[in-house]
């Protein structure tokens, strides 16, 4: 009998990226529901916008570089850019901010950077910080999470695509009406005008923990993550590293000065710790690879988002972090390179 | 025993896989003893190193265990007839390697009588040799490495014999799927294992044995704590351990039982032990006591492409496709064979390849691994996670495609053992270990030729120094005559011309 050749191992492998970014991709599902329940539908068409130019840009860039667009488009690395990009963005955001930001990331953050594998930054938060840097004032548009209030008008879906579409309100809606400081936007500001931090918990920005609304969504965001962790796909290090880098300084501080620091607990289920702990700091090109490198990494992006949250400009600092912290990432795989078995210890080369 | 043997600590190996056993089809039934072949192929090469020289000629009759290719000096392994009959030919043939199809073999035509040499002339008590004519001795049986790596056993006992050491390990760990001959070797011939056991210890004069098998084989290791009940030996202590992928590599096995790193470009000898599979350890006894060279082993014949797996004990030389008909032949389904096992072996094209001294598995899959589908590397670091040399296999494999030797040195591509684990877990499907295999062969490829061109420089900068030489040497006396007429002063002269005439005169002298 005549038989193939092939090379060893005769074991089918057993996942694939497409299967990784596919479960990610479930895993915020639970996030993704909370923020539409929270924020209204502006999320849904945020992420369909977002999605639509990650994969147009996607299927230009690939084939401008002479590869399969199919194989790039199945493996789903761009719906995952597109889906972080929906959370990052205010639910009330213009399509042509959404698109720069998704353009943004698959073009210049990814593919000019040689595509999957070869890309420094995040895709998703160089799209963001591109948008937040040149249009401020439409990222800053957040609306106030849905609790109830009497007294506060929430969008309809249609008014909803109205503004995304054509960056029309309703004829009897002003912008203020609508729009809300982000919990740690008042708590950044108020600590800086000497309020204490307990005053400022009483705001109806804040919830039991963290922002209002927000700390459920950190809550449903976690499920995700934990569910990830589970499987395995994303390892502990990163979040472990990152809430742990945000949550001791945030804590040190807080015990020594309750008053004008806010609590660990707050910046833990205030803006994008959470996604940032499990799904953005954890996108494995970006990162740093060996396990302890990983840690260092985490803790780095938890400490920048405390610094720059404390002590920046920029209410939130996830995204400056994650940036940072992927220049880092060559010195930090350098300096953790694992011994290989067999070899002497390092320490012993330089005794 | 069996019960309070340790189990070692799986910390102190990294990476590594639990992969599915796969065992269970071809242990349900005894070794069955596979009938002698109409025709026997013995290829000259069935260890790593030089190739064995024949010793018969074309037509000559051979008896079973009868030399009929030998080694030159203590190098390689000898070839041994596994039946009697004719030599019929030596000629190429195809065998199952990575490179290149085909290799010279000594081809027998069996007679059917398996007629054997007479052994009474070598049968000695070991006990009787000191270690250094037991270690050639055992050279003489042919042995090599019945573990995969068919590395020259009597060799490595004396290249062993020059360090200080401490312990022989018998390694019956089989971690690899599918494969399960020397599980099956072991519940068969304890006697012969530990038997060969001490035969190895007496010929390195080592102090302790420890007898090595996984903790999933419980009828090995009943097999085995009762034949060390019956020769009641001190020095051979039996232990378990845990079962992981690949564990059973040379390495890492020490690594999991002492806690010492062999180290890099090392042999576990480096650090006092001696590794020998479980096979090789009764091919040993069977040599020693019964005075049968390495004519036989036991072959696992499995995978979802035979109708009924099993474990042959088999005549080197027969062919494949003989003992794949004694397993019930092919199912419909059969797509691949594998010679070796599914994360090591090599697949070969035809089944007409030989059974020789390597071959622990017969391997037929319905599956053909899917090729092509490769995307870029998401430097997830799965394959460091598990890689058991603590290699980054994701940066070797850059370095190996941008062909950079010195980073592929840094990153250790020489220590990577091949085990393929790093392969399996792959979400991007590169084809890892093929790529270090290929890094590999090039990289001793690079290091042939430069020593080939160091060797060629060497030669012309000789011959050119030579040429220089004497060129020299010409220059220097030319000059040194010119000197010596330049500084000639009167007396000089006058002498010279005192002798031309003292020469005329005794001319005519002699003229009249
Ligand atoms: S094949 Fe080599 S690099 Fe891959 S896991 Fe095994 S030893 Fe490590
Ligand atoms: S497992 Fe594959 S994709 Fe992941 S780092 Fe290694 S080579 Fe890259």
């Amino acid at each position: 009998m005549e038989f193939e050749r092939r090379d060893a191992p005769f074991v089918t492998p057993s996942g694939s990226v497409p299967d990784m970014m596919r479960e990610v991709l479930y895993a915020l599902i639970p996030a993704g529901l909370a923020y539409v329940w929270y924020f209204g539908p502006g999320f849904i068409l945020n992420l369909l916008i977002a999605a639509a130019f990650c994969a147009a840009g996607e299927a230009a860039m690939q084939s401008l570089r002479g590869r399969s667009v199919e194989a790039a488009l199945s493996d789903y690395s761009a719906m995952v850019t597109a889906a972080l990009l929906a959370f990052a963005l205010p639910a009330l955001t213009p399509w042509w901010v959404t698109a720069t930001a998704a353009l943004f990331a698959i073009v210049v953050a990814k593919h000019l950077y040689g595509g999957l594998g070869f890309n420094i930054f995040n895709p998703a938060m160089a799209g963001y910080v591109v948008v937040l840097i040149a249009f401020p004032l439409h990222m800053n548009l957040w609306t106030a999470p849905r609790m109830g209030d009497i007294d506060y008008h929430y969008l309809t879906f249609y008014e909803t695509a109205r503004y995304t579409l054509t960056g029309a309100l309703p004829d009897y809606l002003a912008f203020d009406a609508i729009s809300r400081a982000t919990p740690l936007d008042a708590i950044q500001s108020g600590l800086r005008n000497l309020r204490t931090f307990d005053e400022l918990r009483s705001y109806p920005l804040l919830g039991d923990f963290g922002g209002r609304g927000w700390e459920w969504i950190g809550n449903f965001t976690a499920i995700g993550g934990a569910w990830l962790v589970l499987r395995k796909i994303v390892r502990w290090q990163i979040p472990f590293g990152v809430l742990a880098g945000l949550l001791i300084p945030a804590g040190v501080m807080y015990f020594f000065d309750s008053a004008t620091h806010a609590s660990p607990g707050f910046h833990l289920f205030s803006g994008g710790t959470i996604l940032c702990a499990f799904f953005i700091a954890t996108d494995p090109v970006s990162a740093a690879t060996s396990n302890r490198g990983r840690l260092i990494y985490g803790l780095g992006i938890g400490f920048l988002i405390y610094a720059i949250r404390r002590w920046g400009s920029y209410a939130d600092g996830v995204a400056f972090a994650v940036l940072l912290m992927n220049m880092a990432v060559p010195a930090i795989d350098y300096l953790t390179k694992p011994p290989i078995v067999g070899h002497p210890r390092k320490r012993r080369e330089t005794r | 025993m069996s019960e309070g043997a340790p189990t070692y600590d799986l910390g102190k190996l990294h990476g590594g896989l639990r992969l599915p056993a796969e065992k269970q089809a071809s242990t349900s039934r005894p070794i069955l003893i596979a009938p002698v072949p109409a025709q026997l192929v013995l290829p000259l090469v069935q260890h790593v190193g030089q190739a064995a020289e024949p010793v018969v000629g074309i037509g000559e009759r051979v008896l079973r265990g009868q030399l009929v290719a030998d080694t030159h000096g203590s190098l390689g392994a000898p070839v041994h007839a596994s039946s009697s009959g004719r030599v019929a030919a030596v000629e190429p043939w195809p065998v199952a390697r990575r490179h290149g199809q085909t290799a010279p073999c000594i081809v027998i035509e069996c007679d059917g009588l398996d007629q054997a040499i007479d052994t009474t002339e070598i049968l000695v008590d070991y006990r009787e040799l000191d270690p250094v004519s037991l270690r050639q001795k055992i050279l003489q049986g042919g042995i090599v490495g019945l573990g995969g790596a068919v590395f020259p056993t009597a060799q490595k006992l004396m290249q062993a014999a020059t360090l200080p050491l401490e312990y022989l390990i018998l390694n019956g760990v089989e971690c690899e799927p599918y494969i399960s001959c020397d599980d099956m070797l072991m519940r068969e011939y304890a006697a012969d294992v530990v038997g060969g056991a001490q035969v190895l210890m007496h010929a390195l004069e080592l102090p302790k044995c420890l007898v090595v098998v996984e903790s999933d084989k419980p009828a090995a290791i009943a097999a085995l704590a009762h034949a060390l009940g019956d020769i009641q030996d001190p020095r051979v202590t039996l232990k378990q351990v845990p079962t992981i992928y690949p564990s059973g590599g040379e390495d890492q096995l020490v690594q999991l039982v002492t806690n010492r790193e062999v180290p890099s470009g090392g042999l576990p000898s480096d650090v006092g032990c001696v590794v020998q599979n479980v096979g090789t350890a009764a091919a040993v006894q069977n040599w020693i006591a019964r005075g049968e060279p390495l004519i036989s082993r036991v072959t696992t014949v499995t995978g979802d492409g035979v109708a009924s797996p099993l474990n042959v004990l088999v005549r080197l030389g027969t062919t494949v496709a003989e003992i794949v008909a004694l397993a019930g032949g092919y199912t419909e389904r059969a797509q691949q064979l594998v010679i070796g096992g599914p994360m090591t072996g090599k697949s070969v094209t035809t089944d007409l390849v030989p059974v020789v001294k390597a071959t622990n598995c017969v391997l037929v899959l319905s599956e053909l691994p899917a090729v092509g589908d490769e995307r870029p590397c998401i430097r997830c670091g799965e394959c460091a996670e598990v890689c058991p040399v603590q290699l980054l296999p994701q940066q070797i494999y850059w370095h190996a495609r941008a062909d950079n030797e010195r980073k592929l040195r840094e990153f250790g591509l020489t220590d990577c053992i091949e085990c393929g684990c790093c392969d399996l877990v792959c979400p991007s499907h590169i084809p890892l270990t093929a790529d270090f295999r290929r890094a590999k062969a090039r990289m001793r490829e690079l290091a042939d030729e430069k020593a080939r061109a160091r060797r060629a420089r060497e030669r012309f900068e000789h011959r050119n120094q030579r040429l220089q030489d004497e060129r020299d040497k010409r220059d220097s006396e030319l000059a040194a005559r010119k000197d010596a007429a330049r500084n000639a002063g009167p007396d000089a002269i006058a002498e010279i011309l005192d002798r031309a005439r003292h020469r005329g005169e005794s001319d005519k002298d002699e003229d009249s």
